[in-house]
């Protein structure tokens, strides 16, 4: 295993102790080496059997209500209300003592979390419910075929973004994405944090952490789309790995809402083009001079990663 | 036992408490609230052991109370109008997952523009969601209709989430005596014991998974054959009910039907006037009658046909629009006559829209329009309650 880069948080699991069960039956419906599956699997020997699922419209009800069986309660809710019907669940367990011992949580992606489930994802968190809610970004709308979502990166080729004759690929800067982590971190949460399907140990932790607050915690899980970003079956993980190092998607937490701590330094940052050219859907950049879109986005990339900095220096 | 003053709202409390609900999810909107407003009283001071979600949005609201009814818990929630045409794609869901969440409507029309008063085009439209629908044409029906609800909903055989309907104003702000039932015969007449498969930890199972051309059919083809249960069991509550209660409900309350040539059938308050008009009309030898619907879905379609079919007339009060057709109310009843051989004529009333008072020489007028059997421009469609200057000049101006 390549050696990882900067120093992380003292860790309960290590390669030597993670749990042998998955609390999942085999036979998914999700793509070969899809990195929202893997993700999945990571999450799926944190929780336990102990726990109920709540997930909505997307790859993973795909993955899981279609071929395959998870080992504890699965719900599949509407594509906006995954935050509605997980508090729902949990005051109806809270009503009739059966709340204790159960691990509630939601993994959705980012259109049912950044867009259409924003609102009562937003009112579950706003209300104190007790939940883990993982949203699996793969930066657009991949079941329904790879549409742009509030998610999807900058100069990304969609099939609603298109490489056209006068416009190519999403039009809206870096700087100007959504961050849902911050969104869920201001809403004064216990506990909030990104994460990537390439550093296990450290989303795995932080699966732990979220469990183990009293209150709703949210982790945000980059998990690219083998198919929507025009990546090889065996690439999902390298390009989440790539990610993290060129400070695309920063690996850090976030307690209380205000309480920042980066859980992966990467001194030596990657340029960002390293990133880039790994996949499809910005080839269309490297196809003619876009070196200033490029230059744009390193800059936004930059200027995330000094903000993050300086928020965590308050620590 | 007692019988107390209060508002169709504060009926609607008075069940939820007496049915020990749960988990109440709520939303604010005209003129629902004040149910959510009483019931949050409760449970704030202690006298409700439940949980209260005070959600975000309507949307929110359905999906909360289906989530909480999918932990076997009992839940509830109130909406109208906007709300619950917001809530629309969530009840589709709570059937398809046999959630028997129990709903109040107050009653109150769609915008735009925007009215605050009720007529039926938010509730009538959810029809076909697979919620079972019930109307009450007073207060006390408001609370025994829930209680019945919840019987209904839970049992087994139907296992399907219900909507109790009441025109907002006209009952959900107006006091009226109403009989209270004491605690303990409610809580024989509903022991908490969900009968469904609920999520479980010790018993896992999926829900709202893929079905393909295959199966669908059939699960859909399940829900409507429990939905004719439903009137069953609705039966079978009543006997039950009133040995606990001292006061049944049919799923059709007729007036003055054994011998009736001429009937109006609606549903809801306007009912109440239509039973004056009844009177009103007997004292001066016309042989007319009516029927109020209490149970819209399911519609009994049977007992509608047997009994309309030995008039010679039958209007339809429609407190809706079903826009390019005529009124939502009417085609369910032209479809509980429409096979048999006896020649009924048959009329449209739309009346009473965005608010408007419904008045006993209204329902006189329908009455006289069915018994002189008038024509109307071109077709069977009348607006009886209509404001005729206003509406000529809106002609000539617009």
């Amino acid at each position: 295993m390549e050696r990882l880069e900067g120093e992380s948080l003292i860790m309960p699991y290590t390669m030597k102790n993670l749990p042998e069960k998955e609390s999942v039956s085999h036979g998914r419906g999700g793509c070969a080496g899809c990195p929202a599956v893997i993700g999945a699997r990571m999450v799926s020997k944190v929780v336990g059997d102990n726990s109920i699922m709540v997930n909505s419209t997307g790859c993973m009800c795909v993955n899981y209500g279609y071929a395959g069986a998870t080992n504890f309660p699965y719900i599949h809710s509407l594509f906006p209300n995954a935050g509605a019907i997980i508090s729902g669940i949990d005051a109806g367990l809270k009503a009739q003592g059966k709340r204790d011992g159960v691990n509630l949580f939601a993994y959705c992606g980012d259109g049912g979390t950044v867009d259409i489930g924003l609102q009562a994802l937003s009112g579950a968190v706003d209300r104190g419910h007790k939940f883990l809610y993982i949203c699996y970004d793969n930066e657009g709308y991949m079941n329904t075929g790879s549409q742009r979502s509030g998610a999807t990166p900058y100069k990304a080729r969609t099939s609603t973004t298109p490489v056209g004759e006068i416009r190519s690929g999403e039009p809206r800067l870096l700087s100007k994405r959504k961050d849902m982590v911050r969104i869920m971190a201001d809403h004064g949460i216990p506990y909030t944090a990104s994460a990537s399907v390439a550093y296990p140990l450290d989303f795995m932790n932080k699966v732990e952490k979220a469990l183990e607050v009293d209150g709703p915690s949210y982790i945000h899980l980059q998990a690219p789309c083998l198919v929507g970003w025009s990546l090889a079956d065996d690439m999902g993980v390298a390009v989440a790995r790539a990610a993290v190092q060129t400070l695309i998607n920063p690996l850090y937490e976030v307690t209380n809402g205000k309480q920042y701590h980066i859980t992966l330094d990467i001194k030596a940052p990657r340029p960002i083009e390293e990133y880039l050219k790994m996949q499809g859907r910005f080839a269309h950049l490297f196809s003619k001079d876009c070196s200033e879109e490029i230059a744009i986005m390193q800059r936004d990339v930059n200027d995330n990663w000094n903000y993050l900095k300086h928020l965590a220096s308050f620590n | 036992m007692s019988i107390r003053y209060i508002t169709g709202c504060n009926a609607a409390a008075e069940a939820v408490r007496l049915a020990k609900v749960e988990v109440i999810a709520a939303y604010p909107i005209t003129p629902q609230t004040h149910i959510v407003q009483s019931i949050s009283n409760d449970v704030f001071n202690g006298k409700l052991p439940a949980e209260f979600v005070a959600v975000e949005g309507e949307h929110s609201a359905m999906s909360a109370a289906v989530g909480a009814s999918m932990t076997g818990a009992r839940a509830f929630t109130a909406s109208s109008s906007q709300g619950l045409a917001y809530m629309h794609e969530v009840l589709f869901y709570a059937a398809g997952l046999r959630a028997p969440v129990v709903m109040a409507v107050a009653n109150r029309s769609m915008a735009s523009p925007v009215s605050i008063f009720v007529d039926h085009q938010d509730s009538l439209p959810q029809r076909e969601t697979g919620f079972l629908q019930y109307y009450a044409e007073n207060c006390q029906d408001i609370l025994d209709l829930i209680l019945l609800a919840y019987k209904v909903g839970e049992d087994k055989r139907v296992l399907l989430p219900v909507m109790v309907c009441f025109d907002g104003f006209y009952l959900s702000h107006v006091s009226e005596p109403v009989d209270v039932p004491d605690a303990d015969s409610i809580n024989r007449f509903l022991p908490k014991d969900p009968k469904y498969p609920y999520l479980d930890v010790q018993n896992p199972k999926l829900f709202n998974v893929m079905a393909f051309p295959e199966h669908y059919e059939e699960l859909s083809r399940d829900r409507y054959v429990s939905m004719a249960e439903a009137a069953k069991v609705f039966d079978e509550a009543n006997i039950e009910f009133e040995k606990l209660v001292g006061r049944k409900h049919n799923r059709i309350e007729t007036y003055m039907m054994e011998d009736a040539e001429y009937a109006l059938v609606g549903l809801g308050s306007i009912m109440g006037t239509t039973r004056v008009v009844v009177d009103l009309l007997r004292e001066s030898g016309q042989k007319v009658g009516m029927v109020s619907i209490k149970s819209y879905r399911p519609l009994p379609v049977l007992e509608l046909s047997e009994i309309l079919a030995k008039c010679k007339g039958v209007g339809v009060l429609d407190r809706d629009v079903a826009f390019g057709t005529g009124g939502i109310v009417y085609q369910d009843i032209s479809r509980c006559l429409i096979n048999r051989k006896e020649n009924i004529c048959m009329r449209n009333f739309i009346l009473g829209i965005g608010g408007r008072d419904v008045t006993i020489p209204v329902i006189r007028k329908c009455f006289l329009a069915l018994i002189e059997n008038k024509e109307t421009e071109n077709c069977d469609v009348y607006w009886p309650g209509e404001n005729a200057s206003l509406w000529s000049a809106w002609k000539e101006n617009r």
